[in-house]
């Protein structure tokens, strides 16, 4: 299969400072891969630069190459919000517009020229299925988001994305500021989601990549130590360093 | 010894207290004591002049021999010259918000920044002068009815004033939006402008609310470029081109001119600041309770 991201030599720096050396991946469609390692590590800064949000960061530059189909989205002639729009990004805060629930996800589409009342209707409905948020929620979509609940909030993110059919979805440690019961509503869904888009997901929490990804890579001070099949990493990981922090013995 | 030391040190801290405390005290007193000055006077005026008939005659003629002491000919004018005012200031100063905060490098805005402050610092009365000298001047080539009295170029310069006010406040309303949400919506593909028109723009609502609301109160007590550039004519009028008169402009009239105190057209002027503090006080009031409201969203 023609893989969906080619990293290659990816290195990534805040100023002088490189905090990802040279990383090396293949992420292939419609697959979860999962993206472990200590905190500092450069988890964030990895995916972060995968749809170029990173970007708004001064001082924040790359080198080596990212291909998303054969298109290296650091070429001077990419358009990056068109970029961002094909590849969608959950954060680690849940981060909904101060406005209604229905407006935050109107709002991707408006920006897009998806213009009559019916259409928006439609799909707004349809991602909040989705993101199993729309029997919470149906009765209120001109309530303020904020009022949700942090799982709420983030489940409604996730539809917010939907909405707007990106081909993958970077998932920043989604659960790390909710409850067990909302961590497993998201990563029901996460697994759910596999069959149509392609789900990059940062997490510290071993038994949540062990649960929910196909692919998993580890990573240790800004480098790629190694990356397979999740069950090759768990159960059978060929660096000592890798065996050393999935059995907790640092990190 | 050691204990007598003790001591003295503790004296010194009392006493150090007790004279903060008193240099916070007097400029409560000073408030105070302006306010009350404010209201005695006014009551007086108001013996003698009926309420109604100052908020309802259409005609201020204190001075003359036929006297009408209705406040709305300078009401209108403080109106005219600050709807200009803020008719300028606000869409620029908000313009020039969203570009510092959204679209400016640190280079240029530490560049413009300290450049906008140094327009707020010019003494309200080289704005007059500026008003008076250049800038009606240069708009009746375009506009050759204008008389040289006008709230138009006063108008427009008092806007060019406040557009620091507007700019700075706005900027901080807009920078304390969180980053997450500009990263929410970069993320689903927005350009800069959408992300600062559909997102921060509104987020920072009430903050820029309030302060446009403080630069209103600002435009409607500035008192030297309307006296220098805008006339002495109070007028019931709503035409820009036309010499007027503001409450503001009138009580310097008043004050610098050869009124005897203690008489009635010389209590106009505590009524007439009476009138404007109240305005002013009440939109501050606001502005302030929209700015703490928008502080607890965030915070
Ligand atoms: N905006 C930034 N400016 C400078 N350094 C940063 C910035 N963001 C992250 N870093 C640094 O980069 C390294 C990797 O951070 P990050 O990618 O956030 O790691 P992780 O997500 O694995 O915890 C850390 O050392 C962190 O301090
Ligand atoms: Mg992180």
């Amino acid at each position: 299969m023609d893989p969906t991201f080619k990293i290659h030599g990816l290195s990534a720096f805040y100023g002088a400072k490189e905090v990802l050396k040279g990383i090396n991946i293949n992420i292939l469609p419609n697959s979860v891969t999962a993206i472990i390692g200590p905190s500092g590590c450069g988890k964030s800064t990895f995916i972060r630069s995968l749809n170029r949000i990173n970007d708004l960061i001064l001082n924040f530059h790359t080198a080596g190459k990212v291909f998303y189909h054969n298109q290296d989205i650091y070429a001077k002639d990419v358009d990056v919000f068109d970029l961002r729009r094909r590849i969608g990004m959950v954060f680690q805060k849940p981060n909904p517009f101060p406005k209604s629930i229905y407006d935050n996800i109107a709002y991707g589409l408006r920006i897009h020229d998806f213009t009559t009342r019916e259409m928006i209707d439609e799909i707004v409905q349809k991602s909040l299925k989705k993101a199993a948020l729309w029997d919470e929620v149906k009765d209120s979509l001109k309530q303020n988001a904020l009022t949700l609940s942090g799982g709420q909030q983030q489940r409604l993110c996730i539809a917010r994305t939907l909405a707007i059919e990106p081909e993958v979805i970077l998932f920043d440690e989604p659960c790390s500021a909710l409850d067990p019961i909302s961590t497993a509503k998201i990563e029901e869904l996460i697994h759910q989601l596999k069959q149509n888009y392609t789900i990059i997901i940062v997490t510290h929490n071993m038994q949540q990549a062990a649960r929910v990804s196909d692919y998993a890579g580890f990573f240790l001070l800004g480098e790629l130590i190694e990356f397979d099949k999740t069950e090759v990493i768990f159960k059978a990981p060929k660096d000592k360093r890798t065996e050393d922090y999935i059995t907790g013995r640092f990190g | 010894m050691l204990l007598k030391r003790k001591f003295i040190l503790k004296t010194k801290e009392i006493l150090i207290e007790r004279l903060l405390f008193f240099c916070s005290l007097l400029s409560v007193v000073t408030t105070l004591g302006i306010i009350l000055v404010l209201l005695f006077e006014t009551l007086d005026f108001f013996k003698e002049v009926p309420v109604w008939q100052f908020l309802t005659d259409t005609q201020w003629t204190p001075l003359f021999v036929n006297k009408h002491f209705g406040i709305l000919p300078l009401l209108c004018g403080t109106f005219l010259t600050t709807l200009i005012a803020i008719s300028v200031a606000i869409p620029v100063g908000l313009a020039s918000a969203v570009y510092l905060s959204e679209y400016a490098s640190l280079k240029i805005r530490n560049i413009v920044k300290p450049l906008m402050e140094i327009l707020a610092a010019v003494p309200t009365v080289v704005y007059g002068y500026f008003a008076l000298l250049f800038v009606t001047p240069l708009l009746r080539k375009i506009i050759p009815d204008l008389s040289g009295f006008n709230s138009l170029s006063s108008g427009i310069v008092m806007g060019i004033m406040i557009i620091p006010l507007i700019s700075s406040l706005s900027e901080d309303a807009m920078r304390a939006v969180p980053m997450g949400l500009r990263e929410g919506a970069y993320a689903v593909g927005s350009n800069r402008l959408q992300v600062a028109l559909r997102i921060v723009l509104p987020a920072a609502l009430s903050g820029i609310i309030a302060a446009s609301i403080l630069a209103i109160s600002r435009a409607i007590g500035e008192t030297m470029i309307v006296a220098i550039a805008a006339g002495q004519q109070p007028r019931l009028t709503l035409n820009p081109l036309v010499p007027i008169q503001t409450i503001t402009a009138y009580i310097v009239q008043i004050s610098l001119g050869d009124t005897p105190h203690g008489t009635l057209e010389y209590r106009t002027i505590f009524a007439c600041g009476m009138s404007l503090f109240i305005m002013t006080f009440i939109l501050n009031i606001f502005s302030f309770k929209l700015k703490r409201r928008f502080q607890e969203i965030y915070e």
